[in-house]
Formats: C-alpha cells, sequence, structure tokens
C-alpha cells in the first residue's frame, strides 16, 4: 500500500485596511481607477528628509481585527524597516512590524473536514504599507505610486489547515469577519486582500515524531479559486515526488493561472535577506487598556456570535444558522424577514437557503457569472441587497402559503416572479389566478375524474401497492395546475380507494 | 571580527552597489574595523538595561486620519529620469530575484 502523506498548510493574507489616508502620510488611499501618481506626496515618494507619522484608524482597525481574531493585543509594539530593492517601492524599504507586531496568538473557527468546528490559530496579524504598482511593457515597466503606502494588515497562521478545502473555508471565515469590521472590503480582484500559502507533506510517523516535511510556499495567489487549486495542485504535485522517491526542494513557487499549475519563483539559494530593523523614524506604539477598551466596546456582532444567536433563538441547525451569517447582508436580510413574519423563524430559513437562493443562483448566471470561478468569489446569498424584493415581501409570501392561499410548490414559483416583476405577492396570485383550491366539491370532480380514466393504478393501489397515491396526487395537481391544496386531495384520494 | 570579500560583496548587492576590488578591499577593512569596535563595546555589562528600539521619549506619535492634498503629478515626475503618461519609466524589473 502507499504510504500515505498529510499537508500541513499555513497561509498569509495581505489586507488593505478601509482609512481615508495612506499609513504615514495623509494621500488619499482609494488609488483604484485613480489615474498614476495622483496621489502621492513627498513621504510615500520616499524623498529625503521627510518623517512618516501613524494613521490612528489604521491602527484602531488593526486592534479591532486582532480582538476580532482573539489575539493578544499587545500594549508595546514596534515598527520595523524590510530592506529590498523594487522600482514599486520608492523608499527601498517598507515599513512594518517584525519582534513585536500588534496582535498574535489568536484564532478563528471554520468547520474542518471531519465537519467538526475546527480552530485555526493565527500567529500574528501586524501593521505595514502597501507597495506601488508596476505595470510591464515590453522592455520596461511603468510606476504608479498611487498605492504606496496604503495601510495593509498581514495576518498570519498558525500551520492549521490539512486540505484545500479548509484553507478556502478559512479564507472565506476571514473575509467574513473583516467586511463584518468593516476593516476590509474583502475584494480579491481588485487586490484589497492578496494570499500567500506554506505547504509541505509528511507521513503519519513523522508527525506522530513532531517532524515536518519540506516547505514550500505559494505566492500571488489572487482569487479565492487560485487559493484553493494551488494547494490541491501542490499537494498532488509533492505527493508524486515523493512516491517516486524524490525530496522536495525548499522554493517558491508562483500560480499560473492560464496553465493551471504552480510554477517555479524562487530557489532557497536566492532567498531574500531583509535585514529587518527598527523603524528609527517612529516612535514604538504603547495602547493602554483602557484605549483597547474602548475600541473592544465597537466590535460588532461576529459571525460565530450571530450563529450561535441564531441557533439558541431562532431554533436554527448549525448548519443554516452557519449559512445565513456568512454574510453580513443576508443575516440581516433574515432577522428582517422573521420579524415581519412572526412565525417560525425556521420557516424564513427555509425559503432563504431553499428557493430564493436557488433563484439568486440562477439570477448570477443569466448575468454570466454563473462559472465555478465566480461562485467561488462570492458567499451564497451575497447579492441579496441587490433583489427587487425585501424582506417583508417573502413575509408576506410565506403567510400566504400558511393561510393556504397558495400550496409550496406554488409559492416557489409566486417568488420567482416576485423576484423578476418586484410585484409584492398577493398581486401576482390574484393576476395569475394561482391561489390554491381548496373547495372540496370542486377538487372531488378533479380526483373522481383522475380515478374513472386509470382503472388499472386503481387496481394496483387495491391489491397493495400504496405507493400510487403518489402518483394520484401528481395527476390531479397537473389537472389544477399546480393549484390544488394538497391535504384535501389527499384525503380525497384516500376517500375513495381505502373507503 | 574579519569580514571576508566574500561578506563584503553579499552586503553590496544587496545594497545596490557596484564596486571595484579595491573599494571592497577598502570597505573590508572599514566595516571589520567597525564590528571590531562593536567587540568592545559588548564588555559593557547590560544584563540589568531591557533592550530598547529606540533612544527617543516619544510613544504613540499618531495623526488623525484625514486626506489632505499632496504633489502634483508634474512636482512628482519631476526629477524622474525617464516617464511616460504620468508614470515613472523604469528599465524591466521581471527576471530580477
Ligand atoms: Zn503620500
Amino acid at each position: 500500500m502507499p504510504q500515505r502523506y498529510y499537508p500541513v498548510i499555513g497561509m498569509e493574507v495581505h489586507a488593505q485596511l478601509q482609512t481615508a489616508s495612506k499609513m504615514f502620510c495623509g494621500c488619499s488611499a482609494d488609488y483604484w481607477e485613480a489615474p498614476p501618481n495622483t496621489h502621492v506626496c513627498p513621504v510615500c515618494l520616499g524623498m529625503p528628509g521627510v518623517l512618516p507619522v501613524i494613521n490612528a484608524h489604521a491602527v484602531e482597525q488593526t486592534v479591532r481585527t486582532g480582538l476580532a481574531l482573539n489575539c493578544r493585543i499587545a500594549r508595546f509594539s514596534v515598527f520595523a524597516r524590510k530592506n529590498y530593492h523594487y522600482p514599486d517601492l520608492p523608499k527601498g524599504y517598507q515599513i512594518s512590524q517584525y519582534e513585536l507586531p500588534l496582535c498574535r496568538d489568536g484564532w478563528l473557527t471554520i468547520v474542518g473536514d471531519d465537519g467538526q468546528p475546527k480552530r485555526i490559530g493565527i500567529r500574528r496579524a501586524h501593521l505595514e504599507e502597501d507597495t506601488g504598482k508596476s505595470l510591464h511593457v515590453d522592455g520596461h515597466s511603468l510606476i504608479d505610486l498611487n498605492r504606496a503606502g496604503v495601510p495593509l494588515l498581514e495576518i498570519v497562521t498558525e500551520a492549521d489547515m490539512a486540505s484545500a478545502e479548509e484553507a478556502y473555508r478559512y479564507l472565506v471565515k476571514l473575509r467574513t469577519i473583516l467586511r463584518t469590521l468593516g476593516v476590509n472590503s474583502g475584494d480579491m480582484e481588485k487586490g484589497a486582500m492578496r494570499c500567500e500559502v506554506n505547504l509541505s507533506l509528511r507521513t503519519a510517523e513523522q508527525a506522530a515524531r513532531g517532524e515536518y516535511g519540506v516547505k514550500v510556499e505559494i505566492k500571488n495567489l489572487n482569487s479565492f479559486k487560485a487559493v484553493r487549486d494551488s494547494i490541491a495542485y501542490e499537494i498532488a504535485r509533492q505527493t508524486a515526488v515523493l512516491e517516486a522517491g524524490g525530496r522536495v526542494e525548499q522554493v517558491t513557487m508562483g500560480w499560473d493561472e492560464n496553465r493551471r499549475r504552480t510554477v517555479l519563483q524562487r530557489t532557497k539559494e536566492s532567498s531574500e535577506d531583509y535585514r529587518y530593523f527598527p523603524e528609527p523614524d517612529l516612535p514604538p506604539l504603547e495602547l493602554s487598556p483602557e484605549w483597547i477598551q474602548r475600541v473592544a466596546a465597537t466590535l460588532p456582532e461576529l459571525p460565530d456570535a450571530r450563529a450561535a444567536r441564531f441557533t439558541a433563538d431562532y431554533g436554527l441547525t448549525p448548519r443554516d444558522a452557519g449559512i445565513l451569517t456568512a454574510e453580513r447582508a443576508v443575516a440581516d436580510w433574515f432577522e428582517q424577514a422573521v420579524q415581519a413574519y412572526g412565525g417560525p423563524p425556521r420557516e424564513v430559513a427555509n425559503w432563504i437557503t431553499g428557493p430564493l437562493f436557488a433563484i439568486l443562483r440562477g439570477r448570477a448566471e443569466a448575468r454570466g457569472e454563473g462559472d465555478e470561478e465566480d461562485q467561488a468569489e462570492r458567499t451564497e446569498g451575497g447579492d441579496i441587497a441587490s433583489l427587487p424584493i425585501g424582506p417583508a415581501d417573502l413575509a408576506a409570501l410565506i403567510k400566504l402559503v400558511d393561510a393556504g392561499v397558495v400550496n409550496r410548490n406554488t409559492g416557489k414559483r409566486v417568488l420567482e416572479e416576485m423576484v423578476a416583476t418586484g410585484r409584492p405577492a398577493a398581486a401576482i396570485v390574484e393576476a395569475q389566478g394561482l391561489a390554491q383550491v381548496s373547495d372540496e366539491s370542486g377538487l372531488a370532480q378533479v380526483v373522481d375524474a383522475v380515478l374513472a380514466a386509470n382503472p388499472g393504478e386503481v387496481a394496483k393501489y387495491r391489491a397493495g401497492k400504496t405507493s400510487v397515491l403518489g402518483w394520484f396526487m401528481g395527476q390531479v395537481m397537473r389537472e389544477t395546475r399546480g393549484k390544488a391544496n394538497p391535504d384535501v386531495v389527499r384525503r380525497l384520494l384516500s376517500q375513495r380507494l381505502d373507503g | 571580527m574579519h569580514l571576508s570579500t566574500a561578506d563584503v560583496e553579499h552586503i553590496a548587492h544587496l545594497a545596490r552597489l557596484a564596486l571595484t576590488p579595491e573599494e571592497v578591499e577598502q570597505y573590508r577593512r572599514q566595516l571589520s574595523a567597525i564590528l571590531d569596535y562593536f567587540e568592545t563595546l559588548k564588555q559593557v555589562d547590560t544584563s540589568a538595561v531591557p533592550p530598547t528600539a529606540t533612544v527617543l521619549p516619544l510613544r504613540t506619535v499618531m495623526r488623525q486620519d484625514a486626506v489632505r492634498p499632496g504633489l502634483s503629478t508634474e512636482d512628482a515626475l519631476a526629477n524622474a529620469p525617464d516617464r511616460e503618461d504620468g508614470y515613472f519609466r523604469v528599465p524591466a524589473v521581471f527576471g530580477e530575484d
């Protein structure tokens, strides 16, 4: 039997903080689609004789994130210079944090591969500045420094993930938390969140001895799908190397989206030498417990807490609670619908996670966003706010179903029509004559006609094949264009067949 | 502390400095002498002194998150050796380590 290899995966995420100005100067941090080099000043251009000054809001956003990720917040932290040369880094160094980051030793919870909650350790989260952008055109490069100095939060996990799926779920969860906090847009396509993965494989024996395999880094992962696919690819590649009796090299890989494979970027021999040292231009940060307390008081209800409340207060299954809290807009929508409805919240949850999400998926496909990649970038129901109907409209529809005005299947058709036209449920039922038929004498005629037309099936039923009842139900529904009250039909059929 | 020629060449590469063999030798001797002086400093007993990242008495100097006007693109690019459509234009950076 071939040896089994277990992946050990850690991740670094760079998340741009949503501030008005840059990390160390007053230039606008809103660089997206701005003409090149229009949000620049002597500080972010790295001109001599200037001094950086720390953006208080960026520190606050970092501390809020650290608290939300259950980190210890450092009362004393220090910025450091990371020295390297690249044209999009005008100073010749990046101001970052090294030995004394703002946040360390936290965790967040994902659903592990075994279906159970699993904690992913957060080793550290620190504040730094983004670089500019390089545009590579034939023979030379063009540099835009609008992005240089935008505050960047680097979040580093422990190597706690065991599969591409767990890494993917970590990333989705992290993005949900960052968006709930309002510290990051979560927009990976625009580079607001960027990922690096480190990955090694080991045998069960190595794991038992506390040993690790050779670590490979994968850089430049700019979509959820790239993270998942590149990890799956690397696991397969390294497994093949090990099974062939080879050795995995300690290298840095990039992800080639077109060829759908990892490609070698750097070997260990050419690894960087950053010569970190404390930033002499910035005094250390000393945060008082009172200040940290005040920041803690601004934290919104986080997804896990909200999911727990949904299970406890609304009686939802943990699974539904997880789905409904993955996106803040969905959770808000759900709670508003529950309030408007007044009946069992579970009913609302079923309508949202079932028919409504199906409609949203259909709409995404119709917009040409139906492929796997687009779906991977989106949390289910994330575009719920774009619907032409509101939570109260769904509540009104469910009430019509409860009152027996339409049956459940017709209700789903009405919902589709509501989303397509933006009209309320009652108006659609009225205009299209969809109201459920509960009138016994009318339905009895239909039932009798169906039975008379199918003597063979009646005989089968009477001979003991009672499953035919469902078939008769279907026939009656077809005759009534789905409008028959299924309870009444079932009773009428039983009376006639069993009587 | 004796620095090798290779040490100096590595440091020069990190700083992107092109040195002549004479300069490498000159810096090798000067840097070695500087490091020797740290050997002298190391003799001071600092066991009771906590390490510090700064010699300034300042702590927690921050500014409000407010946008202020910076430079015009024209001023920003004024000293650039080369430019194109509002960008700094530099030699190709592909293939560098
Ligand atoms: Zn600036």
